[in-house]
């Protein structure tokens, strides 16, 4: 494994650039993702953000939450609002317009924002080659508007779209698979993240900031009110995903790809262990587990393969 | 470039003016009828003629999203579109007027789908009516060139922050070649100083924008936009006025021609303008007492002006370009117009036409029509709706 340079608590940043006093619910991992993804960039960024749950909670007029410089425009946009920020200051730099430095392009989105409504501005910003980094704050259903479902709810989670019932297992789609979609534009830099590992997160973050051309970071971010779970549970089960490969940890570094963090034959434990205790997959049946265990040992498999190849 | 007149397409001098107005970001999706302005564009930035970043979006929608950012950072920004396109971005369309990101777009009226059509009409401008951007008509080339210029003006002016569209009939007058008088570099460039932006998004001094406004706040955030529209109004005056100055070619909010005496006029937006004042000139000549009333300025829609020109006079016939389906009263600007007018003293009557819809032809022969026959229909009290002219049996 590469040597970190975010390895203890002493190499974070200290500085706070997201405000406490903002309204997420408690036991918010996707706030707290969006806290470290800041911290890991520090001051000299500029966001544009989706509409969506980070969106909302974050900037009830006249407040904000926000300490550096964030834009919020509609839903589906926020790649190509960020593009166009990174098209200004470039235009106005080159031109001596205003004195050049060093700044971070983001956009963020949350699942629905990137994967759904946002796929083609998202899609565009990557093949143009803006520098920028998009990240993805995945809690894996529409959260904002009351837990829809997305194209990245996981096959058999209940949502109030894809409720499950009597002839339905709920969502009977497969999750969509954004980091593939995003490494296929062969942009420089992708990575999957989860707050629960929050020195592989921010270290991630830092690499996508230093890489010339476009990034995307995937987040899966724990929704203890959309998961149905506790709200002290949302970094235990960011762990669980992370531990059971349902969410596996990895990089795409210039077509390369490495995984950041492999659970070790201790740590491994059956795809039963996450799904059990959330209120969406209540109603999985054995058999069920067992057909989500198989795809994900599938899944997991094949990323391994891809990163032991030179 | 210096001071040259040159007989050029008209969307080849829309391009020439971004050019000179030293933008520093164009992104743009192409839709005929407006086409030609950014592909001139993209070609000036490969020649390096223009320094600027050239943005080829994915869709329409991306276009205003990427004009949306870039000119929160403060960049100066231009796009240009038509009619589908114009409707993929009308959700960003609002949301840049209503967070006062200033832009220049030249809108290339179009039709709006179905049936499909890619000629003239003013149903796409008239969709996004209430969006809160300044909207200009600009009626020949010379025209067109000088509104995309003064557009910067009154987008920039810190006093004004709004987007500006620059509409210009598809075809008729974006595929027309003209001869244009260009304007020296330096002379536009004094014109068009650039300066940075007060509450750009800078990391020097983090703002927020584009917060999310609950029902406590949401009404003054709209009174706040809309007293934006209403005061941008003595500003634009003062671009015209300026740019009067420097060229001797003005332009006001409604413009009259041969109204002194006019017992009755034709209203018009656009490039209609030219051939009703070659009608009025013929009708002049048999005795008719007929003006033009031009429309030049759409929003802030110049209530006074229009009033000043209107009143007092027996009867206005007044073209549109578009139909407000089972409006039952009219097209947008007669509808319009005839609120205005409405319990005013000396009010005339309007009698309403619809005509030229996807670019269909209205010739002087036409114009002669509409005028003697709506005189008539003045006459006879017929003044209820709207007449669709040449409609076919
Ligand atoms: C064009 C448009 N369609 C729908 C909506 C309603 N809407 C706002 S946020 C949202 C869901 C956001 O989901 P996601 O992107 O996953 O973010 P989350 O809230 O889950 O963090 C929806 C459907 C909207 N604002 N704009
Ligand atoms: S609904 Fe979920 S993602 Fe949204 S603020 Fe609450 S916990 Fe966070
Ligand atoms: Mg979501």
């Amino acid at each position: 494994m590469a040597k970190t340079s975010i390895s203890s608590p002493k190499h974070v940043e200290r500085e706070e650039f997201f405000a406490p006093g903002h309204r997420a619910c408690q036991g918010c991992a996707e706030v707290l993702a969006v806290r470290l993804v800041l911290k890991a960039l520090g001051k000299d960024t500029i966001v544009a953000m989706a509409t969506g749950c980070m969106e909302i909670i974050s900037s009830p007029l006249p407040i904000t939450s926000w300490r550096v410089p964030w834009i919020h425009n509609a839903f589906e946009n926020a790649a190509a609002v960020i593009s166009g920020c990174e098209s200004g200051m470039k235009a106005l730099m080159r031109k001596g317009k205003i004195p050049a430095k060093k700044i971070n392009f983001v956009g963020m989105g949350g699942d629905g924002a990137t994967a759904d409504i946002g796929m083609g501005p998202l899609s565009g910003a990557l093949e143009r080659g803006h520098d920028m980094i998009y990240v993805c704050y995945d809690n894996e259903a529409y959260m904002n508007t009351g837990i829809q479902r997305s194209s990245c709810t996981p096959y058999g989670a209940s949502t109030t779209t894809s409720p499950a019932g009597k002839k339905s297992i709920g969502q009977h789609t497969q999750k969509k698979n954004m980091v593939e979609i995003a490494a296929a534009h062969g942009i420089p830099y992708v990575a999957t993240a989860c707050p629960s590992f929050p020195f592989d997160l921010m270290e991630k973050v830092k690499k996508a900031s230093e890489t010339a051309g476009p990034a995307y970071i995937h987040i899966l971010s724990v929704c203890p009110t959309g998961w149905r779970i506790n709200p002290s549970e949302a970094i235990k089960y960011g762990r669980l995903a992370v531990n059971s490969c349902v969410f596996p940890l990895y990089e795409v570094d210039h077509g390369k790809y490495r995984l950041t963090y492999k659970p070790s034959d201790k740590k491994l434990i059956p795809v039963s262990e996450y799904l059990k205790g959330q209120g969406r997959f209540r109603h999985l049946t054995d058999s069920d587990i067992e057909t989500i265990q198989a795809a994900t040992m599938k899944a997991y498999e094949r990323l391994l393969r891809l990163s032991e190849q030179e | 470039m210096a001071k040259t007149r040159k007989g050029v397409e008209v969307s080849i001098a829309i391009a020439e003016a971004v050019r000179q107005a030293d933008v520093d970001v164009v992104a743009a999706y192409p839709i005929t009828p407006q086409t030609h302005i950014v592909e001139h564009l993209s070609e000036l930035v490969a020649d390096g003629e223009l320094d600027a970043e050239f943005v080829p979006v994915d869709s329409e929608h991306s276009a205003m999203s990427v004009c949306c950012g870039s000119a929160a950072v403060g960049a100066r920004t231009f796009t240009s579109t038509s009619a589908q396109g114009l409707a993929l971005m009308s959700e960003i369309y609002f949301i840049a007027a209503a967070m006062r990101l200033p832009m220049v777009m030249a809108l290339a009226n179009r039709s709006l789908s179905s049936p499909l059509s890619i000629w003239n009409d003013h149903s796409d401008i008239m969709m996004v009516r209430d969006a809160g951007w300044i909207c200009i008509f600009v009626e020949n080339g010379q025209e067109t060139y000088d509104n995309i210029l003064c557009a910067f003006r009154m987008a920039e002016n810190p006093e004004v922050m709004l987007p500006v569209a620059v509409n210009l009939d598809g075809f008729i007058l974006t595929h027309m070649i003209e001869p244009i008088l260009y304007e020296d570099d330096d002379l536009v460039r004094s014109y068009l100083p650039w300066k940075p932006m007060k509450n750009a998004l800078h990391p020097d001094r983090p703002v927020s924008m584009g917060c999310f406004g609950m029902p406590e706040i949401y009404t003054e955030a709209q009174m706040n936009r809309e007293m934006g529209v209403r005061n941008s109004y003595p500003h634009i005056l003062d671009a015209w006025e300026e740019w009067g100055r420097l060229t001797g070619r003005h332009y006001r909010p409604v413009e009259t021609y041969r109204c002194e005496d006019a017992e009755y006029c034709i209203v018009t937006m656009g490039s209609y303008g030219e051939t009703a004042m070659e009608v009025v000139d013929m009708l002049r000549e048999e005795g008719e007492k007929v003006g033009v009333i031009k429309i030049r300025l759409w929003r802030p829609f110049p209530l006074e002006e229009f009033r000043k020109a209107a009143l007092g006079r027996k009867c206005l016939i007044v073209m549109d370009r578009a139909i407000t389906f089972g409006g039952n009263q009219g097209g947008p600007v007669a509808t319009e117009l005839r609120s205005a007018l409405y319990g005013m003293d000396g009010a005339p009557s309007i009698v309403n036409y619809v005509a030229g819809l996807a670019g269909r032809d209205v010739s002087r022969k036409d114009f002669r029509n509409i005028i003697l026959e709506g005189k008539a229909k003045a006459a006879k009290g017929e003044v209820d709706g709207f007449t669709l002219y040449g409609l076919r049996g």
